[in-house]
């Protein structure tokens, strides 16, 4: 029977010649991720059970990023299991502060995943890497603890809904856009159980910071996966990421697909996600009568080099407004470095902003940035449900790095098109 | 696995796991700590009402966002016997199967189910009576590998039983 490029990537995982949709699986795991949130619950089901080893050291990865440089004393404590175990256990993907980024950026940075690979993470993001033409699923600490002592998960084999996607995306929309548009027409459970298969010829156009945007808020349709065909952009990546030899597997002509949805990149323009669901999408320039308190760039789904670059873009020789308190968060070390070297970090501060080392931080309501009762926050973040960042009357609009830079400086929800437009009239004007 | 029993609160679609555990209460593993904030951001009630032994009744989409086990953990400690909804999100769904709190698909009896009714649901059979109403439904069974699993008490369970097997 014809198979979708999940289905193939997972047969393969489970050693067999095909699967089909319901089909109940077990999985040989080419990776397995933990956070310092998620790993403490795993340590304990792993030890609780009995497990004295664990399958592969090399093939599991720990990643300190919620709530580190620790935020207290418990916190602290998290991050002193999951060290100790992984000490004990001799795994060498341990990344602590100093090395440490948001999982799901430093993971592919760091060549962790190559095309093909079934990889679990216990955080529900971890479907970022099928733009890296990976099958890879968020879970819970007991399937990462099973995942750590023998290797496998079990998977119910999703069918899919393919995304074709058509035309270039046009200046100030980006990935983000593109993902926010999706959900809003599907909604937050449009994809519930199911793979999303992008295909078509606009996937050439978009880089790959663009496309794990696009997969790391696939869970926020509902969806077990998010995947983009393997290209000479993303075999590109592979190699410059010192990555694994990609195995490169690709649906069949005729694999079969619950719906199939026809995006046209020429017609997105930037959205933001109003509260309380990601699915409450809008065009920026209908949103430009909310005033904001806080603007948040960075994130597992939007702290990447490309993300940087359009704060920069908006923000650089420009002023937060006044009454804005703006976050920026380089997602990794690397890009952290990155953005010093660029002179990103000085252009930031001198506008107003702040840079804060990787953290999920504000993301989840954790910590660097929590919102008073009735603040609003336009943030690129990936969810916007009550209290997420901070008190229940609390709101988040979630946008693009764009949007939210844009909306830093007039201090309401602006679209990026009109300000950038302002700005070069400006410039012109002074020449 | 025991039958459930008792009265239940009812809440809406997309209760997503934020608001199940607020992340300002993921700095510990600690179940029991973690049940004194269970649905606190949509439910400031909740911990004071709770009986051991009472049932959630939700819409679509029960459990969506974070992969937080910590959400299912916090309402099995809590006391919850079952939930009960019109569909699951993905990690919410095989999180509870691996840690052994029953759950339930069954949009009728999400549909009619009132706050506060007595309920009863027989694991076996899949069936959910509403004591108050007078009225049951019946709920999709779990397919035998997942049966499998909960019949071992959960999915580490039941692969240290393969293991074991393996080994003999």
């Amino acid at each position: 029977m014809a198979m979708t490029m999940t289905q193939k990537i997972l047969a393969h995982a489970a050693g067999l010649d095909s699967v089909v949709p319901g089909q109940l699986i077990l999985a040989n795991l080419t990776g397995v991720l933990g956070n310092d949130i998620t790993t403490p619950v795993a340590i304990a089901e792993f030890e609780k059970a009995g497990f004295e080893k664990v399958f592969d050291p090399d093939k599991i990865n720990v990643v300190l990023d919620h709530f580190v440089p620790n935020k207290d004393i418990k916190a602290a404590k998290q991050s002193a299991a999951c060290r100790s175990f992984c000490h004990k256990h001799e795994i060498p993907h341990f990344y602590d502060v100093g090395k440490m980024g948001i999982e799901h950026a430093l993971l592919p940075e760091q060549g962790r995943v190559t095309a093909g690979d079934c990889l679990i993470g216990a955080d529900s993001h971890t479907c970022t890497y099928g733009a890296l033409g990976a099958f890879s699923t968020g879970v819970g600490s007991t399937d990462m603890a099973a995942g750590m002592a023998t290797g496998k998960a079990w998977f119910k084999v999703p069918s899919a809904i393919r995304v074709k996607l058509k035309g270039k995306l046009p200046e100030y929309v980006s990935g983000k856009d593109v993902i926010l548009s999706l959900i809003g027409q599907i909604g937050v459970d449009g994809a519930l159980y199911k793979s999303l298969e992008f295909t078509g010829e606009g996937v050439d156009s978009l880089s790959m910071d663009d496309r794990l945007c696009i997969c790391n808020m696939a869970i926020e349709a509902g969806a077990k996966n998010g995947i983009f065909p393997v290209d000479e952009k993303t075999l590109a990546f592979l190699k410059d990421h010192g990555a694994e030899e990609p195995v490169i597997f690709e649906a069949d002509p005729d694999a079969e697909y619950e719906q199939t949805i026809v995006m046209n990149l020429d017609e997105l323009v930037p959205v933001v996600a109003w509260p309380h669901l990601p699915e409450n999408t809008k065009p920026a320039s209908e949103s430009e009568d909310v005033v904001i308190d806080q603007v948040v760039i960075g994130s597992c789904t939007n702290g990447r080099m490309e993300d940087m670059d359009a704060a920069y873009e908006v923000l650089h020789g420009n002023k937060v407004a006044d009454g804005v308190r703006c976050i920026i968060i380089p997602a990794t070390m690397d890009i952290y470095k990155q953005c010093i070297a660029n002179g990103y970090l000085m252009a930031f501060i001198e506008a107003g902003a702040v840079v804060s080392t990787p953290t999920c931080g504000p993301c989840l309501g954790g910590y660097m940035g929590i919102l008073a009762p009735n603040e609003r926050c336009v943030s690129t973040t990936n969810r916007n449900f009550v209290g997420r960042m901070g008190d229940v009357t609390s709101e988040v609009y979630l946008a693009s790095p764009y949007t939210a830079a844009a909306s830093a400086l007039t201090g309401r929800i602006s679209d990026p098109r009109r300000v950038k437009a302002e700005q070069k009239a400006e410039e012109a004007d002074h020449e | 696995m025991n039958n459930a029993c008792g009265t239940t609160f009812l809440y809406p679609d997309n209760v997503d796991t934020d608001v199940i555990i607020p992340a300002r209460y993921l700095n510990t593993p600690d179940a029991r700590a973690l049940a004194e904030h269970c649905m606190e951001d949509i439910d400031p009630t909740f911990t004071a009402n709770v009986k051991e032994g009472d049932l959630i009744t939700a819409g679509w989409n029960f459990g969506c966002g974070s992969s937080r086990e910590h959400a299912p953990l916090a309402i099995k400690t809590a006391g919850i016997s079952c939930v009960i909804a019109k569909s699951f999100a993905r990690i919410f769904y095989r999180n509870a199967i691996n840690i052994g709190l029953p759950i339930l698909e069954c949009e009728e009896a999400a549909d009619q189910i009132q706050a506060g009714d007595e309920i009863e649901v027989d694991f076996e059979t899949g069936t959910i009576t509403d004591k108050t109403q007078n009225k049951s439904w019946k709920a999709q069974p779990f397919p035998p590998f997942i049966q499998a699993i909960i019949a071992k008490g959960g999915w580490m369970n039941y692969l240290r039983a393969m293991e074991e097997e393996g080994h003999e």
